[in-house]
């Protein structure tokens, strides 16, 4: 009644266009229901995604691992992440102290306001990056470099501080144009709102919490994309997103393993999973009585039944995790993966002196077997991963209690107390194992948070990030994992899979393997540059 | 009249100047990191060196004082700084979506007002009568309810049930461009459901009001003196049983913004109170003292505006003695 009469008090300015818009809300999207099919534009996508970048500038963080959408980097990553040219016209030429890194820029490429993409605008970006009133989060990952200068238009010369094996990785960073950048002021500039890049798509409009809308840019080097117009709503809720892929407002949607199951059924539409690096650990720091001893850490290891986790926990959508390197990564190390054994943490426990006392709970000179756990409030997969955890490590005789927080509360713990913990980097086997177990970032923000120190690893960590040759740095991260098997200063749960639910109505989806922050770049539409639609 | 609005704006000068101090002292005081709220996920895994950089950057490394001096100095000159959180100068952020805020707002309030003063004569006339049990009962449950809580009601029984009328946002998702039709569509409900919040308080003064006045000698001799009803109703039960009514209107423009703040949050709507969450959350400085600011003066021309009114409906009143 009340909507009515607000209807009423509108009609005036003409229902016409209000009963034009209802029915555009109809049939805005796809088909309402799904059932039909076939009825919308297919050169039109827009899809649900759980998190939004805060800015749309490579110079301040955006789009650092690829797949921008409105720009390319030198480099970019294939759907087996393998490293292919893209503004550069080949892998890059290494020098043989592995501290010079050349790359011939492709010519004719154009930014999609027109001008040319060249040498400077490289140099521009990551200088940019580099330079320390640059408000970029992420600028540690490129801490590698020493220099970086154009030689001519068409080649970049990058320097390195230290031999960095996976720095051409890090060159998939995307590039801006120094003639719209550089006129402005880096953070707080609209550069970050409205860029301007050499992507498959422009940006049409951002809304900020409500939605990024692209269009293909015509021009772009690599062929104009077939999707031309291509949205991606900002959608928080894990339900509303579900309701909204239901109701046709959205061609495809992230969605967490039980609700992605109510889609099942749905012809037209299909589920794709993901493989990722996106892990859940727990810190067992080491300056804790308890977490910092290598029996506890050892039991609690085997203690754990990281296959039920992901039964019950992810609906089967998960693997166990025995250390940052996901089972299936070829940079595993076959043989470090670890049984769940009770029986075997308790033996470890009581050789190593930790007797059971009179409530169950073990001790050991006086030090009772005990520790707080922190999760991220509000975070039921770290709350569910955390409860898990505390109920296998009681049956051993260790008793943890598990507590919720923000971060502002848990950062101050970090140190002594244990934390449920997630992240994940894909591609180089370096990425998450050098900042988890280097033993100099100890507590160096948010990096090796249980303060592991192991010599022997850290040597690895070093040979594998300076040595250019892949059997080396196998050998090296072998060790690196091996170590971590006698000395688990985290106990590594699961990998999480990515669950999508997309509109059965393209040709060319895959979907890479994903990383802990999986936004916008993720997805099956991390390539929607080569979709094509169906016939 | 004059003379009250220029000593009113006078008197805001020391009251807007505590309140900035009092944000800026608040937000010091939180727990929130406004450097761990720039880097985002990235801070989780950025090093000491580049966290402690960003701090100097940001300028939230200086004390309290002068970092409300220097904001104070600052946008006296028509400065107002950079937002952090949504990276752009405050004034963009304000001047892109204020008009957003004030188009809800206006129609909310306007909805209550009309609909309130409207259902409330009706119910006035007749106190006991089938109407004014209804309404009146309506009005109190509303008046208990929660505006997130009808939005999110709003929401499952329009959009997901009914399917008629759409879910969030100022336009439709694969719509780029802002037009009249999806916008009037889109504020349907969000307005519909902020007014119905503030409905029940206008409802209920003016229906006591009317009621009253029905029972006042002057109505009594212009029933007496034979006047039609309608003369009797609007213009004398009305006029002054309007007159709590209009105190109500100044008082409940905070209301209004609170109820706004939750509205926006709720349907996606992209107004500036959706940016007030997110800049107190991040404990963005700028962003907040100036949102603060603007609220702080809302209410005291809501004030104003309802004195001001007063006085015209009551020339007893008078403007500020």
């Amino acid at each position: 009644m009340v909507a009515r009469s607000i209807h009423g008090a509108m009609r005036g300015a003409g229902a016409a266009a209000l009963a034009g818009a209802l029915a555009l809300t109809a049939s805005a999207c796809s088909n309402p229901g799904g059932e039909s099919g076939g009825t919308a534009a297919k050169d039109t996508a827009v899809v649900g995604i759980a998190y939004e970048p805060e800015t749309l500038s490579p110079l301040l963080g955006y789009g650092k691992d690829g797949n921008s959408k409105i720009f390319d980097g030198l480099l970019t990553q294939d759907v087996d992440m393998k490293l292919k040219p893209a503004l550069a016209v080949a892998l890059p030429e290494v020098s043989s102290d592995r501290l010079t890194y050349t790359y011939k820029l492709r010519k004719g490429v154009t930014f999609s306001d027109g001008q040319p993409f060249t040498a400077k605008d490289v140099v521009f970006t990551y200088s940019t990056i580099l330079d320390p009133k640059t408000n970029n989060p992420s600028k540690g990952e490129l801490d590698a470099v020493k220099e970086v200068r154009a030689d001519g238009d068409d080649t970049v010369v990058f320097t390195l501080k230290y031999p960095y094996a996976p720095f051409a990785q890090r060159t998939v960073l995307p590039i801006v144009p120094e003639h719209i950048a550089g006129k402005q002021d880096v953070n707080t500039g609209d550069f970050a709102t409205a860029p301007v890049g050499t992507g498959p798509y422009k940006l049409v409009k951002w809304s900020k919490s409500e939605k990024i809308a692209f269009e293909a840019n015509p021009s772009y080097w690599g062929g104009a994309p077939k999707v031309k117009k291509f949205t991606m709503a900002v959608i928080k809720d894990d339900d509303v997103r579900a309701t909204r892929l239901r109701s046709g407002d959205l061609d495809g949607a992230i969605l967490p393993p039980n609700l992605a199951q109510g889609f099942a059924k749905d012809k037209h539409k299909k589920t794709w999973t993901a493989k990722t690096y996106d892990y859940r650990n727990v810190t067992l720091p080491t300056g804790n009585k308890v977490t910092g001893d290598t029996a506890v850490r050892r039991a609690l290891d085997l203690a754990v039944d990281r296959k039920a986790m992901v039964d019950k926990i992810l609906d089967g959508a998960g693997k166990p995790a025995y250390g940052p390197v996901p089972t299936g990564s070829p940079w595993f190390a076959k043989g470090t993966e670890r049984p769940h054994d009770l029986a075997g943490a308790k033996k470890i426990l009581d050789e190593a002196g930790w007797k059971p006392g009179a409530d169950g709970v073990r001790e050991k000179d006086g030090v009772r077997a005990a520790f707080p756990l922190w999760y991220l409030s509000g975070d039921k997969l770290r709350q569910d991963h955390a409860l898990a955890y505390a109920s296998d490590a009681k049956k051993a005789g260790i008793e943890i209690t598990t507590q919720s927080g923000t971060w502002e509360v848990i950062e101050p713990k970090m140190k002594d107390e244990a934390v449920l913990a997630g992240g994940g980097s894909p591609g180089d086997p370096d990425f998450d194992q050098y900042t988890l177990l280097k033993s100099s970032l100890a507590g160096d923000g948010f990096n090796n948070m249980a303060w592991f120190t192991d010599p022997a690893v850290d040597k690895a960590l070093d040979d594998g990030r300076r040595s250019g040759d892949t059997a080396v740095r196998k050998a090296a991260y072998d060790t690196v994992q091996r170590e971590l098997v006698m000395n688990p200063g985290y106990t590594f749960l699961t990998h999480i899979d990515h669950l999508y639910v997309v509109n059965d109505r393209w040709d060319g989806l895959s979907t890479q393997t994903e990383p802990h922050d999986h936004g916008l770049a993720s997805g099956p539409w991390w390539n929607v540059e080569t979709w094509a639609p169906k016939k | 009249m004059a003379r009250m609005a220029g000593r009113r704006t006078l008197f805001a000068a020391p009251v807007l100047l505590v309140v900035t101090f009092g944000v800026f002292a608040v937000a010091a005081a939180s727990p929130f990191d406004p450097v761990k709220a720039y880097a985002g996920t990235a801070g989780l895994t950025a090093s000491q060196d580049n966290l402690d950089q960003l701090r100097a950057n940001l300028g939230v490394d200086q004390p309290l004082v002068t970092r409300w001096w220097d904001w104070l100095t600052a946008a006296l000159t028509g400065d107002l700084g950079d937002s952090s959180v949504l990276r752009q100068p405050v004034a963009d952020v304000i001047g892109e979506r204020l008009g957003w805020s004030v188009l809800l707002a206006a129609t909310a309030f306007l909805v209550a007002i009309v609909l309130g003063t409207g259902l409330g004569v009706l119910a006035g006339r007749r106190p006991g009568g089938w109407l004014d049990r209804c309404v009146s009962s309506a009005a109190y449950t509303l008046e208990a309810a929660p505006a997130f809580w009808l939005g999110l009601l709003a929401i499952w029984f329009f959009a997901l049930k009914l399917d008629v009328l759409p879910a969030g946002g100022l336009t439709d998702t694969a719509s780029d461009t802002v037009t009249f039709g999806q916008v009037a569509s889109h504020l349907v409900l969000p307005a519909a459901v902020l007014g119905v919040s503030q409905l029940p308080w206008f409802f209920l003064y003016v229906r006591q009001g009317v009621a009253d006045a029905l029972e006042e000698d002057p109505v009594r001799g212009a029933r007496a003196r034979g006047l039609s009803e309608r003369t009797v109703l609007l213009g004398h039960a009305l006029r002054s049983g309007m007159l709590p009514m209009l105190t109500l209107v100044g008082s409940r423009v905070p209301e209004l913004i609170t109820g706004a703040l939750l509205v926006e949050t709720v349907f996606s709507w992209p107004g500036i109170a959706a940016a007030t969450v997110q800049a107190a959350t991040s404990v963005d400085f700028p962003l907040l003292a100036a949102l603060t600011v603007l609220a702080t003066a809302a209410v005291l021309l809501g004030n104003l505006l309802s004195d001001l009114l007063y006085g015209i409906a009551d020339p007893r009143v008078g403007f500020d003695g």
